[in-house]
């Protein structure tokens, strides 16, 4: 007597990514705090001192957090209009921050009220960044200008007005303490040289420029503009390198990994996308809730800062491994039920006389119900299933012993409006698109008779008929496109035959439903 | 020994074993089944084979009991004769010629020398009338005797033996017919007849299709094609005859069989459930479900301990007290048809073919026994008519036997086909192929080949179908995962038209591949056309490299009546022949090709090297219709034979499934007279009895295998066991009661046992003695050394060698353990 085997469940190949070292980096990171600051994040800077606490700009406040805290150790609130791009002093003492009302302020970090106070820009300050002597103040305002200040003096030292429109980012090299790179909304980059009285370098990104970034040799500079991101080589005086276009809205910020091998570029369409430097591809990408304006990454990649425009800050910490394992030990220790335990590691004596048990094989609700030959029950409760492979598995198997049909027949509003809703979801998934035809074919069958008796089951199938329609329209659209395509690759190969054939069987499934449709209703 | 070598087409195993209602003994030991031209005798308790009746020369219809002496049992024939049987000792006893093919067999206690056979009637020669005839066994001493003393019982009734019973102590005979029930009185010599509506305009089928008559009490049981079971009572006259219905099959009751004591009543059908009815009680019932296939007979042992059921795949099960199936005796497994071809498993040996529905089973050839079952659906079967079932087309191994591929394919009426493919990886530690890779609709349309590639190096599939493209499919390796799994390589096609067959040679560096009527031959490491051959017309049918010394030939067979031979080296056509090839099979392990030719309503075969115009061997007419399936299965052992005709047999041996599913196989005398003398052997081996002292002497004996296995071919025959002691034997077949006492017999029985050894020898005894006083207590110490002593016995003539002096030590050792050892042993 062989026992009764359970419906297979067929494995679909899963469409997604790969799994690669980079997949496995950047998920390991843990579930995001979230902060609710008073208006949209505009600016985010780690400090490189060693808690590495970061200063966050939103609306008219900057606050100062600590690495794990959840609460601001400090905030800075004497801005008279919207702050803008606060950011640290490579020894971490300053702080430097722009406002809308024209006005730069330089803080210091344990003290509250503003150090010096730089007025000299007639509109909004955007851009503020500190040389790599520590002595000197970048600034770019909406005035066209960009403004190098003398930190003892106070004093402005040079002013450019190259540029034709915003300057809305701007950086400053680290190894050399002259030039400096702004971006603006007249779709240039400029490179200053603070000895000369000119721009040194000019580069055309063809889109208003939202973020630059230096990489550490800077010898590679990038920019984002527009849905692109461009790399320029700055040794081969400016030449385009590469550019990118992996989202479909506005990028706003870009980042770089700790070890330089990973560049990240947020956007509006609330994607951040992570590129690896060597061949531009992209390796990873986080989804958020809202669309995103600034992004910093800490020292160590040990958490990753997310502003978005909803005022919405996010944090996501590593996972350190001791606390992987912790978690991972803690579920093997966990303890059972005693009753499991008992007597399993009870040594049987020499003369014990050892009665093993069978081990009992359980099976899933459905199973039980398909082992008696419940078929109706069996579909309910692989209906009640809120995975549909599990469903159309079921559905499969009472096909294949031919009783789909009775398990389909007999069902009263409720219950139909339930499988209708199935079908709605998923009949159109090619997964499943075989087996839910044959059902959306039988239900049209048997309830032909019905129809217009119940409003809410005629709803369901002018839906279901509606969806159907969209999807034969789609899949003739995608063979006219492959018809294209195939006469392009003519002269090759024609391996692609085999993607063609899969979407005619589908388009021809799914045409023989409408005709039911166009029959019954 | 090679003189009178003539080559012999011989049947070989596989015979149906469910072909009429198996009989268990009085007590319950054995298991007497019709198989073919023989009854076969199995054990009911370890399902081994024990030994077979031969003697009939047409198919066994029917075995029973002999009412008279529980030692003998009665068994009829299609070729005319009722025989009885010693089935104990396997002794004809006596034959009793009725001159009429007979159909099935019936006694009962109450008819002392008489049997009721089914015989055709007299006047309609070669007619669909059968008679029910009662024949008086003349009693003399001869051999053989003609029993012509006839007188029929019942006209016209069915052939099948479940359609007749005997009832309560043999007072009437009930016999079914359509759509009616007889029933013979023997004391008023009269019948009554009971007749169904044929009730056709509800959907119902009233028709009879089997009867049991309660053994206490007057009730008979039918059971009909709808599934529902009457109980018959009072129809000892014509008006007043009364019926009950009972009803759970939903498919035709195959079989009604009752207990021996009339409390429950047995049924079985297509469903594969065994249903126990409680007499008195009949709104309760007992089930036992998925028996694996239909029931189509039910036996119970006389004292209704075990029952045992014949189901529809060639297998019986036997079942203790109706709860727990405690053995299966499984043939070969002939479904409705072999989809797979016949494959020879390169590990096992065995032959691979489709087995229970979505199974394959490896059948092993020269122990006639199937070895498993592979589930290659894994799916509950459903025991239902008419419904579309997946089923194994096609299987493949590769040169080594570490990956099974299999196809199953299920067609449903008026929709799509759907198609698996599934490689199977072997597991060394479970010793079965474990599931790898399953491909979900690998083509479009049916798969019409596949083939593993033999070469050693890379494992590659190819697959060719129907959807115009051939594919070929490679282990994937995959650093991450720990085990690869296959993926599509490659896919082929050639001008559209339909790949029918394909072809490796045999180091796999190229692959042909017929499209219809143009033979492709590629290069499967960079997958480049190298070219084509053609040959119109017809369309290639199949395709062959040559191996060895031939391997430049490429054979193919076209649906035009052409065998064809091109060699490869020039690309051209060597000879063609018209002939029309059913069957192309290459030998793996020489240049020979077998080739079945189908004419005239039968199949010709000829064995033939591609380099020599005259073939090696031809028989005509080797049996009727076409030959679908052959294979060469390789020898365990080369024969050497030196003549001409039969030399092509010494490497492999050929076998093949006639359209009728019969397995049939070539062999020669030498070989005949070797399996007939090792056949001999085994049967002294089964005739020994289960005793303690057996459990010694099989300890023994595996371990003289062991030895001899370990320095000859690990498969060696047995003729050349070494023949044991005499008084080993005499020892085991006196009876133990007339024996001496066991502690007394021992010493002489080890000292038996015991052989003069080198002097090499005797110093490492020594050691091992010293070693084993530290041990002396421990019991378990005694066997080894007893066994390994024993081992060393058999090469020497039984007598009493002088003893040295550590072997007396020894022995003294061995006779102060062994009177508790051995009586733990016959304790237990």
């Amino acid at each position: 007597m062989a026992s009764f085997k359970p419906t297979k469940i067929p494995i679909y190949p899963k469409l997604g990514e790969k799994v690669t070292p980079d997949t496995l980096y950047w998920k390991n990171y843990k579930a995001p705090v979230q902060i609710k600051e008073f208006g949209a994040v505009t600016s985010i800077d780690f400090s490189p001192l060693a808690p590495h606490n970061y200063a966050v700009t939103a609306s008219t406040r900057i606050h100062i957090y600590g690495p794990f805290s959840q609460e601001p150790v400090k905030t800075f609130t004497r801005f008279k209009d919207t702050a803008y791009s606060g950011k640290f002093r490579s020894d971490g003492q300053l702080l430097v921050a722009g406002c809308e009302d024209s006005v730069v302020r330089l803080f210091d970090v344990s003290g509250k009220v503003a150090l010096r106070v730089f007025k000299g820009h007639t509109k909004g300050v955007h851009v503020t960044d500190f040389t790599s002597d520590c002595y000197h103040i970048l600034t770019g305002s909406d005035d066209y200008t960009c403004r190098l200040w003398d930190i003892p003096n106070s004093t402005e030292l040079t002013s450019y007005k190259e540029h034709t429109d915003y300057i809305r980012c701007g950086t400053t090299s680290k190894l050399n303490r002259d030039i400096f790179i702004t971006g603006s909304y007249d779709h240039t980059l400029r490179v200053f040289d603070a000895r000369v009285e000119k721009s040194v370098m000019t580069m055309d990104h063809s889109q208003p420029v939202e973020s630059v970034l230096l990489y550490p040799s800077e010898g590679l500079l990038v920019s984002s503009g527009g849905r692109y991101v461009k790399v320029w080589d700055l040794l081969k005086g400016g030449q385009p390198l590469v550019s990118l276009k992996n989202h479909h809205k506005t990028v706003t910020c870009l980042g770089l990994s700790s070890n330089g091998q990973r560049l990240l570029s947020a956007s509006l369409d609330r994607h951040v996308k992570i590129y690896n430097t060597t061949n531009y591809k992209v390796v990873h990408n986080f989804d958020y809730a809202a669309s995103i304006l600034s992004l910093a990454l800490a020292p160590d990649d040990e958490s990753i800062v997310v502003g978005m425009t909803n005022g919405v800050l996010s944090i996501k910490h590593r996972k350190s491994p001791e606390e992987k394992q912790e978690v991972a030990g803690k579920q093997r220790v966990r303890p059972v039920y005693r009753v499991f335990v008992k007597g399993r590691n009870y040594v049987p004596k020499k003369d014990d006389f050892f009665v093993s048990k069978p081990v009992k094989s359980h099976l899933a609700k459905y199973d039980k119900q398909l082992k008696r030959f419940n078929i109706s029950k069996a579909l309910d409760t692989a209906l009640e299933n809120r995975k549909p492979d599990i469903t159309v598995a079921v559905m499969k198997e009472l096909d294949r012993r031919g009783t789909l049909k009775n398990a389909l027949a007999g069902r009263d509003e409720q219950n139909l409006s339930q499988l209708l809703n199935f079908l709605i979801g998923n009949v159109v998934d090619p997964r499943f698109t075989p087996v839910l035809v044959t059902a959306t074919e039988m239900i049209l069958d048997i309830y032909q008779a019905v129809v217009g008796q119940s409003s809410v089951v005629d709803r369901q199938l002018v839906r279901l008929q509606e969806l159907v329609e969209r999807e034969i329209d789609y899949q003739q659209d995608l063979l006219e496109v492959l018809g294209m395509l195939d006469t392009l690759f003519a002269t090759s190969l024609p391996r692609k035959e085999v993607i063609l054939k899969t979407s005619c069987i589908l388009s021809i499934n799914l045409h023989l439903v409408r005709n039911s449709f166009i029959l019954y209703l | 020994m090679v003189e009178h070598a003539e080559i012999r087409m011989v049947r070989r195993g596989g015979s149906k074993i469910n072909f009429r209602e198996p009989v268990i003994t009085n007590d319950s030991r054995f298991l007497l089944c019709a198989a073919g031209e023989s009854v076969n005798v199995y054990s009911t308790s370890t399902e081994e084979f024990v030994h077979d009746l031969q003697g009939h020369t047409d198919l066994v219809t029917g075995v029973v009991l002999n009412p008279s002496n529980h030692l003998q049992v009665y068994s009829c024939s299609a070729d005319g004769t009722v025989r009885l049987w010693d089935f104990m000792d396997g002794i004809l006893i006596k034959t009793f010629i009725i001159g009429y093919p007979i159909y099935s067999i019936y006694v009962s206690e109450k008819h002392g020398g008489v049997v009721f056979v089914v015989v055709p009637m007299a006047n309609y020669k070669s007619s669909e009338l059968f008679q029910l005839v009662a024949v008086h066994l003349p009693r003399s001493g001869d051999q053989e005797v003609e029993a012509r003393e006839l007188s029929a019982v019942l006209c016209d009734v069915s052939p099948h033996p479940g359609a007749v019973s005997f009832g309560r102590e043999g007072e009437y005979i009930a016999a079914t017919k359509g759509l009616q029930l007889e029933v013979f009185f023997f004391k008023k010599q009269k019948s009554y007849r009971f007749s169904l509506k044929s009730g056709m305009k509800k959907g119902v089928k009233n028709a009879f299709t089997c009867v049991s008559c309660h053994p206490k009490e007057d009730c008979i049981a039918t059971g009909h094609a709808d599934g529902k079971i009457r109980l018959w009572r009072n129809f000892n006259q014509k008006k007043e005859y009364t019926y009950t219905t009972l009803h759970w099959h939903h498919g035709a009751v195959n079989t009604l069989c009752f207990t021996p004591e009339g409390t429950n009543l047995l049924s079985g059908g297509i469903e594969s459930v065994l249903v126990h009815w409680h007499y008195t009680q009949e709104n309760q019932k007992d089930f036992l479900p998925r028996l694996g296939a239909a029931i189509t007979h039910i036996a119970v042992s006389p004292d209704g301990s075990l029952f045992c059921t014949s189901h529809s795949d060639n297998k019986i099960t036997i079942i203790q007290s109706c709860v727990k199936v405690s053995a299966i005796i499984q043939g070969l497994v002939k479904g409705d048809g072999v989809w797979t071809d016949l494959i020879i498993d390169p590990r096992s040996k065995a032959l691979v073919l489709n087995g229970k529905p979505g199974h394959l089973q490896f059948y092993s050839l020269h122990r006639d026994k199937q070895l498993y079952n592979l589930d290659i659906v894994q799916q509950e079967y459903i025991n239902e008519e008419g419904l579309d079932q997946f089923e194994v087309v096609k299987a493949a191994f590769d040169a080594r036997g570490d990956w099974l591929a299999t196809v199953e394919e299920r067609r449903k009426k008026g929709a799509e086909l759907e198609i698996n493919l599934k490689l199977w990886a072997y597991d060394k530690l479970t010793q079965s192929f474990v599931l790898n890779t399953t491909v979900t609709a690998p083509h479009e349309d049916r798969i019409t080949g596949m083939f593993f590639s033999p070469s050693p190096e890379t494992t590659m599939l190819v697959t060719t179908s129907l959807d115009d493209h051939f594919k070929a499919w490679l282990l994937a390796d995959h650093s991450d995962t720990k085990e690869g799994f296959w993926s599509c390589d490659f896919v082929g096609g050639y001008h559209l038209l339909k790949p029918g067959c394909c072809s490796y040679s045999a180091d796999g560096s190229l692959l042909a591949v017929g499209f219809q009527e143009v033979v492709t031959v590629w290069s499967p490491a960079s997958w480049e056309l190298l070219t084509t051959l053609s040959q119109p017309p017809g369309a290639i049918r199949d395709l062959c490299f040559g191996r060895l010394s031939c391997s430049k030939y490429l054979l193919g067979t076209s649906t035009k009546n052409q065998l064809c031979c091109w060699n490869l080296l020039t690309c051209s056509l060597e000879w063609s022949t018209p002939m029309d090839v059913s069957l192309l099979q290459a030998d793996p392990l020489s240049e020979n090709m077998a080739a079945f030719c189908s004419q005239s309503g039968s199949s010709d075969l000829f064995v033939f090297k591609p380099s020599e115009p005259r073939p090696l061997y031809s028989q005509k007419a080797l049996c009727t219709g076409k030959v679908q399936h052959a294979v060469f299965a390789p020898r365990d052992q080369m024969l050497e034979s030196c003549e001409e005709r039969t030399q092509w047999l010494n490497r492999s041996q050929l076998y093949f499934i006639t359209q009728d599913m019969d397995l049939l196989t070539f062999s020669t005398k030498t070989e005949e007279d070797r399996l007939l003398a090792s056949s001999k052997q085994l049967m002294v081996d089964d005739s020994v009895a289960v005793t303690p002292f057996y459990l010694l002497l099989g300890k023994h004996r595996r371990q003289q295998l062991e030895k001899q296995e370990a320095l000859t071919n690990p498969m060696a025959e047995r003729t050349q066991l070494p023949q044991g002691s005499i008084a080993i034997k005499e020892l085991l077949h006196t009876p133990a009661h007339v024996l001496p006492s066991a502690s007394f017999l021992c010493a002489m029985f080890v000292r038996s046992l015991l052989v003069s050894r080198s002097s090499a020898r005797e110093e490492k005894a020594e050691e091992e003695m010293e070693s084993e006083k530290e041990e002396e207590d421990s019991e378990g110490e005694a066997d080894p050394r007893l066994g390994e002593s024993a081992a060393w016995a058999p090469s020497e003539e039984f007598g009493a060698p002088a003893l040295t002096k550590a072997q007396e030590r020894e022995l003294r050792k061995v006779k102060t353990f062994d009177h508790s050892w051995l009586s733990s042993l016959l304790d237990s």
